[in-house]
């Protein structure tokens, strides 16, 4: 393993997926990014943005008949494209794991949790089965379920979507991995659990060094959450940066238009709030140009070819007007 | 619990009474289904068939009839037949009910063993050229007669390739008790056992294998993928363990038809002296005692396996057990 | 999404996937055939076979390759005791698949036997379907006691064997034919047979139709017609009849091909179809004691059944596919 390598290098991932009689679309196209140790990043985009498909990338688990998977994923520099399913079968779940939206449909609804759980550590560490529930009892309470020897006997459906999602999450941390890829883990739960779960994953850095890649299209979620953060458009990275300078100064008019979409805390509130007209493209009907053009209050000739990305500060964006030197101002209000 | 258990007896025993009340009005209302011309016989007297009327018990109300008649059923047990030289049709259905648990119960083995291995097959390799030639092969086995498929097997194996070394071992048709020795049993009913099976591996291989796909799509499979198991361990522990909740629904409604009776045409075919041959002699003799005989342990054991099955919902699906 | 100069109506596009199915126009051409084929059964024996199918003709000949052959032929057996049969002669003008032990040919009443086969088993499907429509419809729409009603009515009717229920009913029927009230049929009329499989399918059919309404009735296009007032008779006949019409062409070649195997084997039994009329099933049945000696007249019969059984099946299930329905049905009886 290379020592210096990022722990988690995406370059020009593009999912392909066949679209019936011999057609193909491409979900994702290009997309890059990369994630230190013990950082958190978001993954932001709308519903069907490609997030989730670059997530199940990583892990290997596109098994679409016909799915093409092309670019690069090196995990502390090893590339996990084209890795034999043995190999890719004892990282998942070790080193990468992963948890997903909603917590009740994740578990199988016939084990019980502490099952689920045991069966996760044993299949990767020449546990007993007494050891293996012992840790699980651990983990379980070290992820805030009350009175864990009890919780790992309950079946899915007899946990509070808060405790499901916390087991799930015990699940995934069973085997110490180095990254944590979490799909929108707060979207199935109420408000409050959502911030005691958000809260749960910012500790897990300090606990146990994790970093996390963080699915979500919440702006709100990232901006508590994560160290940096990517914009997908569309199957295209539009912007990428840290978080902070990302939601002061955004370079994308995408980004703007989303952060611009959440209602302010304080000052006076806006009559209607802006929203961005149109709706995203389907993966067949592109355009060649900037994914984002037709809806784009700034769009102009140089936006009929794709524009790459662009280092802008700390930040790199995929739009010409940088270039142009006619950079989005800083937002007025700081939002959250 | 108990008001449970209590409530689920009382149930059965009305559903029990229910269905005797029916049958027994059912082969008294019909015309020509007049039992005291059939004991007398064509060419009988008038003065005989009165006399006959009266012996039997036929000139009394409906309602003690029905009561007398369940007497010597389910009490006295020496319910005598109309037809048989007054043969007793209790000793008569207990004969017969060997026979068909032997078929049934060997043919349930090889079904639910060939179609989980099938289902599972297909599901696995969804979409390739095995998975659509096994679940054709599931199709042809639905489309095929049982009584016809019987007597092809017999052709086969009793007559045009008897002699080979395939089929020399097979023995004449008829059934041969389980203590007359394990082999002399099995090697009378492999043919039969077979031959019943096609039907319900085609079938339940064909649902289990949709099951099991509409199962792969589903959240916590990708989860258990996500944990890094292996695709056997994903398939078995968390596809078809999913799957095996409407499997066994399935399995214990046709269990309980077939040993009710319903492999009729297979026992009728083979020479099987079981309990739908019997039911069937039953109803061409419009042999009322022995229907009534056959009816009552067919609905027992179609209400015993709907218990049985429920109480398996219970072992398999944990959110059945908390009434959800 | 890129502008269509026309769209499609459902059927249309159902029409057009069916069309693209391999399985669907093989089936279809199969059953189209075997229709030809009855239909010309008359036609096969008076210019074919030249044999009157229905007669015993246990002292006929036949002309082969230019000699006379008697139809019924001695045995080989050491007192030459008794007489077979001709086997098959694979020529069309003399007793192509050989003759029953009365001496007719096989193949003509092969032919007249699929008549009353696919007849019975289409009006019966037919029948069937009617009447799961009006219990389901009405069980699914209505709700409530109708609904509670109707349902334990099938599910009694579910826990009877399926066979066992049709063989009753064929028993008790088949000495005197059925008289009730007005209504009068006699013992050999096809009708009996239609009617007892109609009957015995109802609660398999009925089921799928049933959930298929209730889920319609929750449906938010019901909704909305309820909300723009209206009437329940509007609902029905112009939302929820249209929708479950889909669900009633996928069950109808599956009830037939489950009606073709009930029919056959109550044939079979000799409590359908009533002698000297011909069906599949009975053909098995006359076979069946020359089973060792001339297993082509119980084969072939049952070869039609399994061939006509398997592409009713097959073409259900490209239906269901093509017209995306979703509820499982499932069947029983052996």
């Amino acid at each position: 393993m290379d020592a210096d390598a990022p722990l988690l290098a995406v370059d020009n991932l593009t999912i392909t997926l066949p679209a019936g009689r011999g057609r193909t679309v491409d979900i994702v196209e290009n997309v890059s990014f990369r994630l230190d140790g013990a950082e958190i990043m978001g993954l932001v985009g709308e519903s069907g943005s490609g997030k989730s498909m670059s997530a199940l990338a990583i892990m290997g688990l596109i098994d679409a008949p016909g799915a093409r998977i092309a670019g690069s994923i090196r995990f502390r520099g090893r590339e996990l494209i084209g890795l034999d399913r043995r190999a890719l079968r004892a990282l998942r779940g070790a080193e990468i794991a992963m948890i997903f939206q909603d917590p009740m449909t994740a578990l199988t609804p016939v084990h019980t949790v502490g099952w689920q759980i045991d069966e996760q550590l044993r299949a990767h560490q020449p546990l007993s089965r007494a050891g293996a529930r012992a840790r699980t009892v651990e983990l379980l309470g070290e992820m805030g379920v009350p009175d864990p020897r009890r919780a790992a006997d309950r079946y899915p459906h007899q946990l509070s979507g808060g405790l499901r999602q916390r087991a799930m999450i015990a699940m995934a941390l069973s085997c110490n991995p180095s990254l944590l890829i979490a799909d929108e883990p707060t979207t199935a739960l109420d408000v409050t659990v959502q911030a005691q779960i958000l809260d749960l994953l910012r500790r897990l850095r300090q606990d146990f060094g994790s970093s996390i890649l963080l699915i979500t299209h919440d702006m709100g979620v990232v901006a508590e959450t994560c160290d940096r953060t990517t914009v997908l458009y569309s199957g295209n990275v539009a912007e990428h940066g840290p978080t902070d300078a990302l939601f002061r100064q955004p370079a994308h008019p995408y980004t703007a238009a989303l952060l611009d979409s959440i209602p302010p805390l304080r000052g006076t509130r806006p009559r209607r709030l802006p929203s961005i007209p149109g709706a995203p493209p389907a993966p067949s009907a592109r355009p060649p140009g900037c994914p984002f053009q037709p809806r784009c209050a700034y769009g102009h000739v140089a936006c009929e070819t794709r524009p790459s990305l662009l280092p802008i500060g700390a930040q790199q964006v995929a739009c010409v007007l940088p270039a142009e030197g006619r950079a989005l101002p800083p937002r007025a209000v700081l939002s959250a | 619990m108990i008001g449970a258990v209590l409530r689920r007896l009382g149930q059965t025993v009305l559903v029990l009474f229910g269905i005797s009340v029916l049958v027994f009005l059912v082969f008294f209302a019909t015309p020509g289904a007049d039992p005291t011309a059939r004991i007398a016989g064509r060419n009988a007297s008038p003065e005989t068939v009165a006399a006959i009327r009266h012996q039997y018990g036929f000139d009394r109300p409906l309602p003690i009839q029905y009561l007398h008649l369940m007497d010597r059923l389910f009490i006295t047990r020496d319910l005598a037949s109309y037809v048989d030289h007054g043969e007793k049709v209790v000793p008569e259905v207990a004969r017969a009910a060997p026979v068909t648990l032997s078929l049934v119960g060997g043919a349930a083995v090889i079904w639910v063993t060939v179609s989980i291995l099938i289902g599972t097959i297909a599901a696995a390799a969804r979409g390739s050229v095995l998975d659509r030639a096994l679940m054709m092969a599931g199709l042809v086995g639905i489309s095929i007669p049982v009584f016809w498929l019987g007597e092809v097997a017999n052709l086969i194996t009793q007559s045009r390739f008897h002699t080979s070394w395939m089929f020399s071992w097979v023995p004449p048709l008829g059934y041969v008790p389980l203590q007359d020795g394990l082999w002399a049993w099995a090697s009378h009913l492999i043919i039969p056992w077979c031959t019943l099976a096609v039907l319900f591996i085609g079938l339940y291989g064909r649902v289990l294998r949709a099951d099991l796909v509409a199962a792969s799509g589903e959240d916590f499979m990708r989860t258990a993928r996500a944990k890094g198991l292996s695709e056997t361990r994903v398939m078995l522990f968390h596809g078809l363990r999913t799957s095996l909740i409407t499997f066994v629904s399935l399995f214990g409604l046709d269990f309980a038809q077939l040993v009710g009776g319903g492999a009729l045409l297979t026992e009728v075919v083979f020479g099987l002296g079981g309990v739908g041959r019997l039911t069937y002699q039953g109803l061409v003799n419009l042999d009322l005692p022995l229907i009534m005989a056959t009816v009552m342990y067919s609905a027992v054991f179609v209400v015993v396996a709907n218990a049985v099955v429920d109480l398996f919902y219970l072992l398999l699906d944990p959110r059945v057990r908390d009434g959800r | 999404m890129t502008a269509r100069t026309r769209t499609h109506g459902p059927w249309a596009v159902a029409l057009r996937s069916l069309s693209r199915m391999p399985s669907a126009i093989a089936s279809a051409s199969v059953l189209l055939l075997l229709v030809i084929l009855s239909a010309g059964a008359p036609f096969y024996a008076a210019h074919i076979a030249h044999t009157d199918p229905f007669e015993s003709d246990v002292a006929g000949t036949i002309t082969l390759h230019g000699a006379d052959i008697p139809v019924m032929q001695p045995n080989n057996n050491r007192l030459h005791l008794g007489l077979t049969p001709i086997g098959p002669t694979w020529v069309p003008s003399a007793d192509l698949l050989g003759a029953d032990s009365q001496g007719r040919d096989v193949a003509a009443r092969l032919l007249y036997g699929g008549r009353n086969s696919l007849l019975i088993s289409s009006c019966a499907a037919l029948l069937c379907i009617v009447l799961a429509a009006t219990v389901g419809i009405c069980a699914g729409f209505f709700g409530g006691i109708v609904d509670i009603l109707l349902s334990r009515m099938m599910d009694i009717m579910w826990a009877i064997p399926v066979y066992l229920f049709a063989i009753s009913l064929s028993i008790v029927t088949v000495s005197h034919g059925l008289r009730i009230g007005p209504i009068s049929i006699r013992s050999d009329s096809l009708l009996l047979p239609i009617c007892i499989i109609a009957l015995v399918y109802v609660p398999y059919a009925a089921r799928p139709i049933r959930g298929r309404v209730m889920s319609l009735r929750q449906s938010e296009f019901v909704l909305a017609a309820r909300c723009l007032g209206a009437s329940r008779r509007r609902i029905l006949l112009r939302d929820i009849l249209p929708n479950v019409s889909t669900t009633l062409i996928v069950l109808a070649p599956l009830v037939m091909a489950l009606a073709l195997l009930a029919e056959s084997a109550l044939s079979f039994l000799s409590i359908g179809v009533q002698a000297p009329a011909a069906s599949w099933g009975t053909i098995i049945q006359d076979g069946q004691g020359l089973i060792y000696t001339r297993p082509w007249v119980a084969i072939a019969p049952g070869l039609a059944i399994v061939i006509t059984v398997l592409a009713l099946n097959v073409l259900g299930d490209a239906l269901r596919d093509a017209l995306d329905v979703r509820e499982t049905s499932r069947r029983s009886g052996a």
